[in-house]
């Protein structure tokens, strides 16, 4: 009886030993054959290459260390665009499949069904080679709105220009903790003495007033820079000024939140239709209006149903925007994984470093996620 | 007879109402058809901007007029129900339908009218529209990828064995189907293996080898996929067992891999199974490119298989495990016959997702320098004879990987409405 269950056991450590212990003498073999040390110290160097597209101010004379950050940045950048368009767009296909009008429904059901089964390297392709080449030149755009230009060469639009930044950070913090505070007030108040608080307006507002207060007295100004057609020989153009987004995040991020919403609108879809239709009928006869039973029965229910997956959506496309390498646009896969291994050769740190850092991500949401799941999971008695 | 009130249509004038309102509703398509498919503005005796809204107004008012409830007419009050609910319903009705109008001519001209197929060269692309005539010449490249002209036909006789064999299961006497799950895991998988190594690889029977740094286009997408599922399969099973049994060396070995290659994604294992893995193998051992890459998506996918596997083994009640115990079955004999069998009937759509992401996923192979569909587009776009024909490229393989991707999905469907049993 113990030896059925130490045998699996032993078998399956060993096995495990083995192929690690065959691996690192293998590799330590082999670097040796090749004379090359493993170590982390090159992420110090100078890494003498430069990066089309950073957030932050980065040359080719930082380090390593910096490139990595820059990718980084990069990726965290497009995944969140995505992931804020995917769930707004998401959300809307999720509910007009659920629509009474037949049209909606249909066209609805065939986005999902034509975005869905389409491999979303191909769409980024698409989007990057195809279609946004197909878009003017700078000399030949015409404006949006008066002072936005969308390019062959990229999006330009205006960039904002503050002064005293920080002060209006600090004060849209305050009106946050603020509208917090006065949640929880209202909601002592109603369990309490059973009064209800406009909660809503008061939040809307506390975030409106606040950070405009501090434009009177707290010396913060907002100006705004327009990008300018620049004429660099005499065929060749160039916007300058202003905020300019390349093609390859634009593309990428179209490609990524197109194709992440038809999954997402089938979470939202599941979620809606998971609740009963009798908790509504329910809700109604207990004599709640229809806001109420939206707000107070159905989005609880619905929402610890369609949560899970989503996550697991906005986790996928995290781990997508990876593809950003094949079109060039410099993230952590390209600028690391890229261009830094091919100039150090040092292949198992970085390869490491680069899985660790998607490992990382990945595990830190799907732990809150576990935690936040507990927290919600209906206690069944 | 009441008088007309045009707003509060009710029950008492139906038929004027009804009338009216098609009629008003007739002529805000009408007037959108004629303006997108016979550049024909009926209405350009007005400013441009009543112009262009006219259709609109004119559609809602008559959608207004038409919406009567219990009318007594069944097509009619089918009508309202499905598309005429109220007035926002009303709007986005007309705003699809116009949509679906104004798209038409432009999409059938470039992709029909004015395209070319005719040609075998550049010159042939005089139209305006698509040019068919760059998919017709790269064809056998988007299929075969680099794989010599004159040995395609063992591509396509592998293939065909292939297909063949697989619908063995469905003509097999009722004696042996019992063989049948045995034939599918085992033997077919073999004789696959077999086909492929000495027809489209070669270098017996008085074949040529062919490297597979040439094999590409579709056949590698197949060949990729195809094995990478078939071994995915059963190590995900194995992994979803693992992670439940009671002993924790086997449970933590389990965990800590699937959550490991659940949490990378697959560019970065490609790139591992490209760069890193060579160092960990003996410097004389050699492993093909194509094989590394096999091994790389099987190890991503049996994860997420092994996910999918362990839900189906959550949702069984305990009961089953307990009726089995008590039947004195062991381990294995209890999950062999009645867990497994009950579990993978429920998992069915979350394998097919699972195995569909996997098709989905085989174009990123061009990471690792072997080109499969995407990977020949690539190359055939960057042809200097064949520039600037992206799009078309990018259409004939969307096509033909929508077609494969929705055709398995409808095909798990109905497996499942096959199998479903109900409790």
């Amino acid at each position: 009886m113990k030896l059925k269950k130490i045998l699996p056991q032993a078998i399956t450590l060993l096995v495990v030993i083995l192929i690690f212990g065959f691996f690192t003498m293998n590799a330590q073999l082999n670097m040796e054959n090749r004379g090359i040390d493993f170590g982390y110290g090159f992420l110090s160097q100078e890494s003498s290459f430069d990066v089309q597209f950073s957030l932050i101010e980065y040359s080719g004379s930082d380090s390593y260390a910096r490139a990595y950050l820059v990718g980084l940045l990069n990726t965290l950048l497009v995944s969140i665009l995505g992931i804020i368009l995917c769930t707004i767009l998401g959300v809307i296909v999720g509910i007009a499949r659920l629509s009474p009008n037949y049209l909606i429904r249909t066209t609805a059901a065939w986005y999902v069904e034509f975005f869905r089964n389409i491999p979303l390297l191909l769409q980024i392709f698409f989007w990057y080679y195809a279609a946004l080449r197909a878009l003017p030149l700078p000399q030949d755009a015409e404006a949006i709105f008066g002072a936005s230009y969308l390019t062959i060469k990229g999006f330009y639009t205006p960039s904002l220009i503050w002064e005293n930044l920080d002060i209006f950070i600090y004060s849209v913090v305050a009106a946050i903790i603020a509208i917090i505070f006065v949640r929880i007030q209202a909601k002592k108040l109603r369990e309490n003495v059973g009064k209800h608080l406009p909660v809503l307006n008061i939040s809307i507002a506390i975030l409106f007033v606040l950070p405009l207060l501090t434009f009177l007295f707290g010396g913060v100004n907002v100006g705004y820079e327009t990008p300018e057609l620049k004429q660099l020989a005499k065929t060749s153009f160039k916007f300058e000024g202003g905020l300019s987004i390349p093609p390859e995040l634009l593309s990428l991020v179209i490609a990524l939140s197109l194709y992440t919403a038809t999954f997402v609108a089938e979470c939202v879809r599941a979620g809606i239709q998971g609740v009963g239709k009798g908790q509504r009928e329910a809700a109604s006869s207990i004599g709640l209006n229809r806001k109420q039973v939206l707000n107070l029965i159905i989005m609880p229910q619905a929402l610890r149903i369609i949560i899970p997956p989503t996550t697991n959506q906005y986790l996928n496309l995290t781990k997508n925007s990876s593809l950003a390498a094949a079109i060039a646009y410099p993230d952590l896969v390209l600028v690391f994984a890229g261009t830094a291994l091919m100039q150090t050769g040092k292949a198992i740190e970085i390869v490491s470093i680069t899985m660790l850092t998607y490992l990382t991500l990945s595990l830190s949401i799907s732990f809150f996620m576990n935690w936040y799941n507990a927290k919600i999971a209906i206690v069944e008695k | 007879m009441s008088t007309l009130n045009l707003l509060r249509p009710s029950k008492d004038n139906l038929q004027s109402n009804l009338y009216l309102g098609s009629f008003l509703v007739g002529i805000s398509i009408l007037d959108v058809f004629l303006n997108s498919f016979l550049k024909l503005n009926i209405t350009s005796f007005l400013p441009s901007i009543i112009s262009i809204v006219l259709p609109f107004l004119l559609g809602m008012f008559g959608f207004h007029l038409m919406r009567i409830e219990f009318s007594g007419i069944k097509n009619l009050d089918k009508l309202n129900k499905n598309i005429n609910t109220n007035n926002f319903n009303a709007a986005l009705t007309l705003l699809i339908i116009f949509l679906i109008i104004k798209a038409i001519p432009p999409v059938m001209s470039w992709m029909i009218l004015d395209a070319n197929i005719s040609g075998d060269s550049k010159d042939a692309c005089t139209g305006s529209g698509a040019c068919w005539t760059y998919i017709k010449v790269w064809f056998k490249r988007f299929m075969y990828g680099m794989y010599p002209n004159e040995h395609i036909w063992r591509v396509n006789l592998a293939f065909i064995f292939l297909v063949v064999l697989a619908f063995v299961g469905f003509v097999t006497p009722q004696k042996y189907r019992n063989l049948l799950t045995l034939y599918y895991v085992v033997i077919y998988p073999i004789i696959a293996f077999i086909l492929i190594y000495y027809l489209i690889s070669g270098g017996e029977f008085g074949l040529e080898w062919v490297e597979t740094g040439a094999w590409g286009g579709l056949s590698l997408t197949f060949i990729v996929s195809f094995f990478s599922l078939i071994f995915c399969f059963p190590l995900g099973m194995a992994l979803a067992l693992g992670r439940r049994t009671e002993l924790p060396i086997v449970k933590y070995v389990s965990v800590g891999f699937i959550e490991f290659w659940r949490g990378v994604p697959l560019i970065t294992v490609l790139f591992m199974s490209s760069v890193m893995f060579p160092m960990f193998l003996p410097e004389d051992f050699f492993m093909d490119k194509l094989v590394r890459v096999i091994i790389a998506i099987s190890l991503f996918e049996a994860a997420y298989v092994a996910e999918v596997i362990r839900g189906g083994l959550q949702a069984l009640p305990r009961g089953q495990y307990d009726a089995a115990k008590s039947l004195g079955m062991g381990y294995w004999k209890m999950h062999i016959f009645v867990i497994l069998p009950q579990a993978l009937k429920l998992v069915i759509p979350g394998m097919a997702n699972t195995f569909l992401a996997l098709v989905k996923d085989t174009p990123l192979i061009f990471v690792v320098g072997l080109a499969e569909l995407a990977g020949m587009l690539q190359m055939a776009k960057t042809n200097p004879k064949w520039l600037g024909y992206a799009m078309e490229g990018y259409v004939f393989a969307a096509i033909i990987f929508w077609i494969i991707c929705y055709a398995m999905s409808k095909y798990s469907y109905n497996l499942e409405l096959k199998y479903k049993t109900d409790r």
